[in-house]
């Protein structure tokens, strides 16, 4: 298990490398630069911000410099924030996005696993047929109409909840919803199949002739068998979510590191572009190794190796 | 009470399949006394372990008991609720599957999927019933049986896992256990141990055992009666010695034809049933068993037959054995 | 229970063997049907895909034949009738009607600009089903071919593969994406003055864009897909069979192979469409995604964000539009599973 890990680490530094090395190129193939759009600038002044952020070294340098910070965990300074480091800006928008990504998902779970389960449980019946509409609609709708129509429902026409800030748990209540239509319709979809997957295995026909109630066997199990798919989902899902969703945040003006990245890349703020990108890469690749552990813990038969 | 532990009459169960219904048990008649063993023996779709789970009120989705009478040891199966059912599935009459690979939970552990059962039907508390739990596995032939209990169903054998699925189906001393065709997902070698495991059990217990299998050659050395099935009903009844040596339906003659004997002199070629089984959505009127029957006859296809009593016990359904009778009756008129 | 007695009446030729063209007719066999019959079958029975699947055609007839007979067209700003709501006429309209003329009415009313807001969400669908079913098209290309190599061959060949594809997983897309529509702007700009690339320009430089990232990035479900599919199906006897007839390599992945992941291929490209019409108007509503004047549902949709209060329809009409182009994707493609997976059979 401890080997595991450790090889799982080793792995994953070695991705995140290779995913910097790709966008840091790749970014500096692009024409442009962060100091162009200001047109007022004087050939003087940008050739001194240049040399102030590095940008008048040869790519080849520029890498080295950034790749040994990235080591002491050192993101660089923002270009456009002035005098704001990268691990600041992340330190101060990724709790407000962690916070409502993390109540969605955690909705998400909540909704999605009991209304999969009692679908299949109810296979064919009218209440099923009701979970399977709400589910296939609510991933067939995008969640900026969500956050729109929301918005208009609920603030514009029975003005119930605020707009926009985060002033209030009032405030949290429409991105939440929005942010957790999706996967809490995708987690009660993939609980459904699996738990009718799972229910006609010979182990839940021993249950039952076992003299179990439905009750006991489902809970005890099916339950614990279906729901693998559902945390392979997770794992991705929630390093996602938790970055912040860029729609939900512009619509509902929310300051957090999804619409902070989107600024950072049409502002082509270089190190807060590399420095997030860095962030998610590392918070997905944790994401996966934990999946892979609480695997291990569900189901016995899973051999980490 | 009835002089019997089990008494199926008249049962008639149909799935309602998209397709039509589909009636998967026609008139089925069978019974059994406390301690016996009854195989029943039949191809793949010929109703033996629908018959078997209708007792234990286990009849998968879409199927649906449509009449006669099934009764276990004073129960009315048929007029039982779920809950009623429950505490008296594997608590009095028990059932081991098929395949050992996949009947056992793969997420817990051996102690806990026999303890479950332990605690359900008994008053015994965790530690009673790891302890009942650990003399099961010594029962079954288990060796080290305090280490399996903390081990899970990937780490075991397929026979050893089998011999788990024994000891939970013997946990609480059922009356009746059913084996559903419990060696054929298993090795040859192992077949044999297993099959000689449940004869001891049976001695050791004395409880009655239901064996559905295709293999003659099973039921020939361990059941005291034989019920032969042919697409939803009992073709042929009879004690083991009547269906081995006097079989009378063609169906079962064909299938003893079927065995293979290694000591005859000759290699006598192995003698097929040529065919394939009927189609259960449209049966056809007559005997079900008339289009591969090497003795088929007008009336077959036309008219089911109806059971002819051997002996007191033996009986089967065969226009033949009617035939003899129906010949009778014209000399008698001839003479008259 | 057991009777002797003879309840119907017989007679002595009732006993006389049968023949064996009375046996043969009672054999009713039931007829074997081929994959493709049978599976189409099961479609038809399945209500909801059917209805999905005529849903799908009003919309193709709606965004691809009618807006070529609408009397107006997408890009036309008529003057005097902007911000017209639903079914209402301008002034000018009013004075040419009473003159006898006749005027088409403004069903979804008109935009800022004047123009008409149907032929514009009409436009829209027709510029999001062509990303979906342009996109979806690479990506099967792609990630099949992707998948199925790298679950063929196997070995070290499948774990470079799959680590290039759990990296693809890990950049964020919209960087690329924004990054690709930048870099390429120059390019495409100068590359479609030059003769017979003006087609770069009807389309806009961010739409081949947004191809593009398709080909690059969002191959990599089909091709985890497709490869684990490989991954079961090289066991098969048959493939080993093949091989021992020494079968090439290339032989045997399209011949058994793939034929036999057709229906995952087929469900799973039909899944895709909506996916991608989903990423498309995400991408246009951020601004990313069709350049102006042409619409998509997305960039429809964002332009109406700012007017909700005044204008709720203008949102309504293309979300509308999109949750049920999206959702009769969706149920297709569920039907299509039902309909095509072995696993589901009877």
């Amino acid at each position: 298990m401890a080997k595991y890990i450790i090889k799982r680490i080793a792995m994953a530094i070695i991705t995140i490398f290779a995913v910097a090395t790709v966008t840091f190129f790749v970014m500096n193939m692009v024409p442009g630069g962060p100091f162009m759009a200001e047109k007022a600038i004087s050939p003087q002044a940008q050739a001194a911000l240049n040399e102030k952020y590095g940008l008048d070294k040869p790519l080849s340098e520029q890498y080295t410099t950034y790749m040994k910070d990235i080591l002491h965990g050192n993101l660089g300074l923002s270009v456009k924030q002035r005098g704001r480091t990268v691990n600041m800006i992340i330190g101060t928008k990724f709790p407000v996005s962690a916070r409502i990504g993390g109540m969605a998902i955690l909705a998400a779970v909540m909704i999605g696993v009991p209304l999969g389960s009692i679908a299949a449980f109810k296979r064919g019946t009218l209440i099923d047929n009701i979970i399977i509409v709400f589910s296939t609609c609510g991933i067939a709708v995008p969640s900026f109409v969500v956050c729109t129509i929301l918005m208009y429902i609920l603030s514009l026409k029975l003005g119930l909840l605020p707009t926009y800030g985060l002033g209030s748990w009032k405030n949290y209540i429409m991105p939440v919803m929005a942010l957790a239509l999706y996967p809490s319709s995708y987690i009660s979809r993939l609980m459904r199949s699996s738990m009718l997957d799972v229910m006609g295995q010979d182990y839940m026909r021993t249950a039952r002739a076992k003299g179990l109630s439905q009750l006991v066997s489902i809970f005890k199990h099916a339950l614990r068998n279906a729901i693998l798919p559902v945390v392979t989902y997770l794992g991705p899902l929630l390093a996602y979510t938790v970055t912040g969703s860029f729609i939900v945040e512009k619509i509902f003006t929310i300051p957090g590191l999804g619409s902070e990245f989107i600024g950072s890349i049409t502002g082509r703020d270089y190190p807060l572009i590399m420095g997030t990108t860095i962030f998610l890469a590392t918070l997905m690749v944790i994401m996966n190794v934990l999946v892979d552990v609480a695997y291990k813990f569900i189901d016995p038969r899973i051999n980490l190796k | 009470m009835s002089e019997y532990l089990v008494n199926i009459e008249n049962e008639r169960l149909s799935f309602f399949t998209p397709a039509g219904e589909v009636k998967a048990l026609n008139d089925v008649s069978l019974h059994l006394r406390e301690g016996e063993v009854l195989g029943i023996v039949g191809e793949s779709g010929s109703g033996k372990s629908v018959t078997a789970y209708s007792l234990m009120g286990l009849t998968a989705y879409p199927g649906r008991l449509i009449g006669g009478s099934l009764q276990f040891n004073g129960h009315q199966i048929e007029k039982m609720t779920e809950k009623e059912m429950r505490k008296i599935r594997g608590n009095e009459i028990s059932i081991i599957f098929q395949d050992p690979m996949t009947s056992l939970n793969p997420v817990y552990t051996i102690g806990n999927q026999i303890t479950e059962v332990v605690m359900l039907h008994t008053n015994k508390n965790k530690q009673q019933a790891t302890e009942r739990a650990r003399e099961l596995l010594t029962l079954v032939g288990i060796n080290e049986p305090q280490k399996r209990l903390n081990q899970y169903p990937h780490e075991l054998s397929g026979g050893m896992r089998q011999r788990v699925m024994i000891a939970i189906a013997l946990a609480c001393e059922p009356k009746l256990l059913i084996a559903d065709e419990p060696t054929t997902a298993l090795d040859v070698t192992i077949q044999a141990q297993i099959l000689e495991l449940m004869m001891e059990l049976k001695e050791k217990l004395g409880m009655a055992i239901i064996m559905i299998t295709h293999d003659l050659g099973v039921v020939a050395n361990m059941c005291d009666r034989i019920a032969v099935m042919y697409a939803g009903k009992v073709v042929e009844y009879g004690n083991t010695d009547d269906i081995f040596y006097n079989p009378s339906h063609e169906y079962t003659k064909g299938l003893i034809r079927s065995i293979p004997k290694l000591t005859e002199k000759e290699h006598n070629k192995l003698i097929p049933i040529e065919g394939s089984p009927v189609d259960m959505l449209n049966p056809p009127a007559g005997c079900p068993f008339a289009p591969r029957c090497r003795a088929c006859m007008k009336i077959c296809l036309r008219e089911m037959p109806e059971y002819t009593d051997i002996t007191d016990i033996h009986y089967s359904a065969c226009w033949l054995l009617q035939k003899e009778e129906f010949e009778k009756q014209q000399r008698q008129k001839g003479d008259a | 229970m057991p009777k002797n007695k003879l309840s119907v009446q017989l007679n002595v030729e009732d006993f006389l063997p049968a023949s064996d063209a009375e046996r043969e007719s009672l054999t009713v066999m039931r007829k074997s049907v081929g994959f493709w019959k049978d599976g189409i079958r099961r479609l038809k029975k399945n209500k909801i895909s059917m209805i999905s699947l005529v849903v799908i055609l009003l919309v193709f007839i709606l965004s691809f034949i009618v807006p070529q007979l609408y009397p107006y067209s997408y890009e036309q700003q008529i003057r005097g009738s902007e911000n017209l709501a639903p079914m209402q006429y301008s002034q000018k309209e009013i004075t040419a009607m009473d003159s006898g003329e006749s005027v088409f009415p403004h069903i979804l009313g008109t935009d800022n600009l004047g123009r008409d807001y149907a032929i514009r969400v009409m436009m829209g669908s027709r510029v999001s089903l062509t990303v979906g079913l342009v996109a979806s098209a690479i990506i099967l290309l792609i990630g099949s071919l992707y998948g199925s190599i790298a679950g063929f061959f196997g070995g070290w060949v499948d774990m470079i593969m799959m680590r290039i594809v759990d990296m693809i997983y890990t950049v964020p897309d919209i960087l690329i994406i924004v990054l690709l529509s930048v870099a390429f702007d120059q390019p495409l700009k100068a590359l479609a003055q030059r003769p017979g690339f003006q087609w770069i320009q009807l389309i806009g430089v961010n739409l081949i864009s947004i191809f593009v990232v398709f080909a690059l990035l969002y191959w990599v479900g089909m091709a985890r897909i497709v490869r684990s599919q490989i991954l079961i199906l090289k066991e098969q006897e048959y493939v080993t069979a093949a091989r021992a007839l020494g079968a090439s390599s290339g032989h045997i992945i399209k011949k058994h192979l793939l034929t036999n992941c057709i229906g995952t291929l087929i469900v799973t490209t039909t899944l895709q469409i909506p996916s991608s019409i989903f990423t498309e108007s995400f991408l246009s509503f951020l601004g990313l995604g069709v350049a102006a004047p042409m619409p998509s549902l997305g960039s429809l949709a964002s332009a109406a964000l700012n007017g909700l209060q005044s204008y709720p329809h203008r949102l309504f009409a293309p979300a509308l539009m999109i949750s049920v182009i999206i959702l009769s994707f969706n149920l297709l493609g569920d039907g299509l599973r039902d309909a095509f997976d072995p696993k589901l059979k009877d």
